[in-house]
């Protein structure tokens, strides 16, 4: 909300800079967001009396006006604005003056005639983005006097972020109470003075449901003139406070909301059709908004009714149909509390959000109706003219917000806050907030007035204790608790240690989003279904990611796009799996790795990272687990892998990840022309691990036995691997693969895979037989399981 | 005798000339092998009186002593020089650079969050996790955020059809450990959050640390302690904070909390206040009994200001560039 500092001044009026009042309403609680100084640097201009003006003899469109500024003398001025007449008052800047646009006034001659000054539009004075001439300034208006002491200026508008529980505070009267408060310095009388109705029209309201609306005040104004136009005092705080001047009637009722808190609506009395009945919409009734817009009303809304139908949503916008308009003259007036659970989240069902459902769904002094009205009526009798009906109250008390009393124990106020407070400390804050004190054994009771709705526990009260007091009168004490020492476990490898070995390893970390495009999901995942979004930002962020890849990919993209030749990233964290009814956030550890292997280098040919390299990189990761022999790699088909470059990573039988070559089809979806090599871990099921249990190191050399084998190509290394650890003699400690070849000497569809067989005793030194014997056994193995045939 | 030195004499300066071990070799041979100059000169001692020959015999096993001296010196000196050669020949550019994989680094709000967290876990605060799915119970009921509360619009919340939400916040966590874990309880949940909100200075997803403390004598003194010290340990400097009134559904009194930069700017980092009775209740913790503070802050928020990062989607860009001045 924004007010305007000269307006809030007159209702409290502390001794603070306007720097200081926004740091004191900042320390409130009401949070400064800015403070836009209004109408600086109008020293020297002064009103002037447009005494004479006749035509410039050489230009059509231009006046040479004598101004009187009451020296005695007129000065002349030739001015362009289309608006000039006979006593009008307008700003008059002399010559010497600068404009806070930077214009400087000078003496000049405009097609021959001498001007000694300028006559001055808002927009020219800094106070308007448009006008449609120099200002009209009211005929009571000093001449000769300077203009910015006669509007008030240099002034400042305070931008206020109020928060959500402060409904009282969104009008100058609930800031100047809390500053009052907090500062010392008194509030202005809040008294308003009765307007006696001078004619005995009324218009029928009937309130059904008075739940609905417990109480609502109405006034009926005949005989307004519908040509009087908003004072200028009255534009100008309403323009700091951010609103525009739209009509007198209207501007009253915004006036008044702004000043109160109390919003209003006033109708055009003859454009209403029968009593005026609130109550709840009918099913499918329609109404056309003041905004033009047609909406359907669902059955939660409380409408303004008459024998049409709906002709406004209560507490948030009025109808079109019964809009005061430029040839309006007799008005009715409203100002009704509308309570906030029949208000809560209505304006917003329907796209909308007004100074009005502001207010109300954060709650409206149920006892002040009466009081708008009457401010309201004497606001339109003095600017429109016409005469004032009885001022009627339809309430029903037994239905509006009681404050109940609130218990505030002096020990929980310590205790809660860490420091004790006066108890005449702590009645001057509640006091001064208007809540009624009364004292009890263990500290006091409290009555919150009626325009306070969010005061109704303990806590409460000690939040506005300790607010006015002040949260920097809260000393720091450091806690005094007990120190159990927390459960540290070894069961699965921390994430932070996984992220250094990959850092280690030469990977940058990524965080990358978590929603991202529907097709790339189902291209990554080819789970057919996504978990989507009701409202995403955008299609490219709609459902909730399968896999890291996608996102990691296009980062990668982006960064080869941008010239980076190698680039090998890492991400860690959740991916969502399963159903919408039955989700399942998987932390994942992924990788993607595009380029050449190692950095470009002066001492060795470039060379393409392959499979094996980001293998190396995924097994690291696993050997910090102890299990490093429980880890397989199965050859399996992916949706966004090349066929032949793709493996499950197992984890004793257990499906724990998949790595491989990105497929071409992938690769082209995501935008990226280079082959990418990509892993992703199930980080729970990966990372399991215990404490280690040392065994024995056998004191015993180890022998080693080199053989080579000829197989068909389909015969994966890993399996010959197994089946030598599996034979019998219970020898084979260990297993190197040094050497694969194909070619010259080797049958076509067949190769030749180099083992070196580790062998050991941990209880004696093996001899040569041993070995040669385990060595045979093994071989025959091969021979006999993936017909291998031994290589000289 | 005279000849016996001009033996040596010549023996010494031939072993001096010695270019390489072979030839040293050979000077060896030629004085002190078996048919050599100076063994020749011993076996020709018979030749001499019983009385001249102890004499002659010490003169001449001096001088072979002294030859022998001379050739060990020269053959250290040879093969010295023969090593410094073999290492001069073996010399590198020191200067080119090492070979094979270079380094990488994590993610700025990776080793902020590190650091937030390390500073907690010091004190002995306990790190929890929980589901970025969320259900509006844990996200804003059990905070004291009834439906069509005001505090929604606070929040623009991502949905899913049936409902559920993406968590705006990490708070669900605390919710979840203290049904979970009881108190006293001493946590920070740090973790994703998601906001509808995209702009210059808003990213849809970003990151929170939150904590939560509840135990027999807690006091907002003690939150004003904590998180004066946090933001010191942070920084790593002095610091000055301002705590000033505001509102969060789930605590009360509720703060938010500036922190002085430079001169005279107040820069806005966390949100905090004591945790709301409402909100102890629904967990089943006797509010009487207990008391809490709760705190949140913003990762990107403490490593923009951390790093000198000035553009918070530069987070989510993942340019190398950026994230290379992170190692």
């Amino acid at each position: 909300m924004k007010v305007a500092e000269s307006w809030l001044r007159k209702w409290v009026d502390p001794d603070l800079d306007t720097m200081a009042l926004a740091h004191q309403l900042t320390m409130l609680g009401h949070e400064v967001d800015g403070v836009e100084a209004i109408g600086e640097g109008l020293d020297g201009v002064v009103i002037g009396e447009i005494v004479s003006f006749e035509k410039h003899p050489d230009a059509d469109r231009l006046n040479v006006c004598q101004v009187s500024v009451d020296t005695g003398e007129t000065l002349e001025i030739v001015c362009g604005a289309p608006n000039v007449s006979q006593g009008m008052k307008s700003p008059l800047a002399p010559v010497g003056v600068t404009l806070p646009n930077g214009l400087k006034i000078k003496k000049s001659k405009i097609r021959g005639v001498v001007s000694h000054g300028m006559l001055c539009s808002a927009v020219e004075l800094g106070l308007g983005d448009e006008s449609d001439g120099i200002m009209d300034l009211p005929s009571d208006a000093p001449t000769g006097e300077s203009f910015a002491d006669f509007l008030g200026l240099p002034d400042a508008a305070i931008d206020l972020d109020l928060t959500p529980n402060r409904g009282d505070c969104f009008c100058l009267l609930g800031i100047a109470r809390d500053l009052s408060v907090v500062t010392g310095s008194p509030l202005a009388s809040t008294e308003i003075e009765p307007v006696a109705a001078t004619i005995d029209e009324v218009h029928p309201v009937v309130v059904e449901d008075t739940s609905l609306c417990p109480s609502f005040g109405g006034r009926v104004i005949s005989g307004i003139d519908p040509s009087a136009s908003t004072p200028l005092w009255m534009c100008e705080r309403l323009r700091r406070a951010g609103l525009r001047p739209i009509h007198p009637v209207v501007d009253v009722t915004n006036y008044v909301m702004l000043e109160l808190g109390q919003p209003c609506h006033a109708y055009d009395l003859d454009l209403i059709d029968g009593p005026i009945a609130p109550r709840l919409a009918k099913k499918g009734e329609r109404v056309v908004l003041l905004d033009e817009k047609e909406i359907e009303v669902n059955g939660n809304t409380i409408v303004i009714s008459d024998d049409s139908g709906a002709i406004g949503l209560a507490g948030i916008m009025g109808g079109l149909s019964t809009a005061v308009s430029d040839k309006t003259t007799r008005v009715f007036f409203e100002a009704a509390f509308w309570p906030t659970e029949h208000m809560a989240g209505q304006a917003r069902s329907y796209g909308l959000h007004t100074d009005a459902s502001l207010r109300f769904e954060r709650g409206v002094d149920p006892h002040q109706q009466m009081r708008a009205v009457e401010f309201a009526t004497s606001l339109i009798l003095d600017i429109c003219g016409g005469s004032a009906g009885p001022a009627e109250h339809t309430v029903d008390a037994d239905v509006l917000p009681v404050n109940r009393p609130i218990g505030l124990r002096r020990e929980r106020l310590e205790k809660l806050l860490g420091v004790g407070i006066d108890d005449a400390r702590v009645e001057a804050i509640l006091g001064g907030l208007e809540l009624t004190i009364e004292k009890t054994e263990d500290g006091w009771t409290a009555t919150p007035p009626s325009h306070r709705f969010d005061l109704a526990i303990e806590a409460d009260l000690i939040e506005e204790v300790a607010r006015i007091h002040g949260y920097d009168e809260i000393p720091e004490a450091t806690a005094v608790a007990a120190m159990p020492l927390a459960a540290s476990t070894e069961s699965t490898i921390n994430l932070d240690t996984i992220a250094s070995v990959l850092v280690g390893r030469d990977y940058q970390e990524v965080i990358t989003y978590s929603f991202i495009d529907e097709g790339h999901d189902q291209l990554f995942s080819g789970t057919g279904t996504s978990i989507s979004l009701s409202n995403p930002i955008s299609s490219e962020m709609s459902v909730m990611r399968g896999s890291l890849w996608p996102g990691m990919l296009s980062a990668a993209a982006a960064n080869v796009a941008r010239q980076q030749a190698r680039v090998r990233f890492f991400e860690i964290g959740r991916s969502f799996h399963g159903t919408l009814e039955e989700p399942e956030e998987v932390v994942r550890v992924a990788g993607v790795c595009i380029g050449l292997r190692n950095p470009e280098q002066w001492a060795e040919k470039a060379s393409g990272i392959d499979f094996f390299d980001v293998k190396a990189d995924v097994e690291a990761m696993l050997r910090l687990t102890g299990h490093a022999a429980d880890i397989q790699f199965a050859v399996e088909d992916h949706p966004a892998l090349q066929p032949g470059q793709s493996a499950a990573i197992l984890r004793g039988g257990d499906r724990v990840g998949v790595l491989g070559k990105l497929h071409p089809n992938a690769a082209k979806a995501i935008g990226l022309k280079q082959s990418a090599f990509v892993f992703e871990l199930d980080a729970e099921r990966a990372f399991a691990s215990e404490a280690p249990t040392a065994e024995e190191v056998s004191r015993f050399p180890r022998i080693r036995r080199d053989i080579a084998v000829v197989v068909d190509d389909e015969v994966n290394a890993g399996e010959l691997v197994d089946t030598i650890m599996e034979s019998a003699s219970g020898l084979v400690k260990g297993v190197r693969i040094f050497d694969i070849y194909t070619g010259e000497g080797i049958e076509a569809g067949r190769k030749s895979v180099a083992l070196g067989l580790i062998l050991q005793e941990t209880s004696r030194t093996l001899t040569d037989d041993d070995a040669d014997t385990a060595t045979a056994q093994a071989v025959q193995l091969l021979q006999q399981k993936h017909a291998a045939e031994l290589r000289d | 005798m005279q000849a016996l030195k001009e033996l040596v004499d010549a023996a010494a300066s031939q072993i001096d000339a010695a270019a390489d071990l072979a030839a040293l070799d050979e000077i060896r041979v030629k004085y002190l092998g078996k048919k050599g100059e100076l063994t020749a000169l011993l076996k020709s001692l018979s030749s001499l009186s019983a009385e001249e020959r102890p004499a002659a015999g010490q003169k001449i096993n001096q001088a072979k002593q002294d030859v022998q001296q001379r050739l060990n010196a020269r053959r250290e000196a040879l093969e010295a020089d023969a090593l410094a050669a073999r290492l001069a020949a073996d010399a590198v550019d020191v200067t080119l650079p090492g070979r094979g994989l270079s380094v990488g680094g994590r993610h700025p709000i990776s080793r902020a969050r590190l650091r937030i967290e390390q500073i907690f876990t010091n004190a002995g605060f306990g790190v929890r996790s929980g589901p970025e799915i969320e259900d509006d119970f844990h996200n804003f009921t059990a905070l004291n955020i009834p439906d069509n509360h005001p505090a929604r619009a606070m929040h623009d919340t991502f949905y899913f059809p049936d409902g559920r939400l993406l968590r705006t916040h990490t708070s669900p966590v605390q919710i979840r450990a203290l049904v979970s874990e009881g108190v006293p309880i001493r946590v920070i949940a740090p973790g994703r959050v998601y906001r509808h909100d995209y702009d210059q200075t808003h990213t849809p997803m970003f990151h929170q640390v939150e904590g939560l403390v509840i135990d027999h004598e807690i006091s907002f003194a003690n939150l004003k302690a904590v998180l004066h010290q946090f933001v010191e340990r942070f920084f790593e400097r002095k610091a000055e904070l301002r705590f000033r009134p505001s509102y969060f559904p789930f605590t009360e009194p509720s703060a938010e909390v500036d922190v002085l930069w430079g001169e005279d700017k107040w820069l806005e980092i966390l949100g905090c206040g004591m945790v709301h009775p409402n909100v102890l209740e629904s967990a089943g913790i006797d509010s009487e009994e207990f008391t809490g503070y709760a705190f949140g802050m913003g990762v990107e928020r403490l490593a923009m200001l951390r790093y000198g990062v000035t553009d918070l989607r530069k987070f989510f860009e993942n340019d190398l560039r950026f994230l290379g001045q992170f190692r």
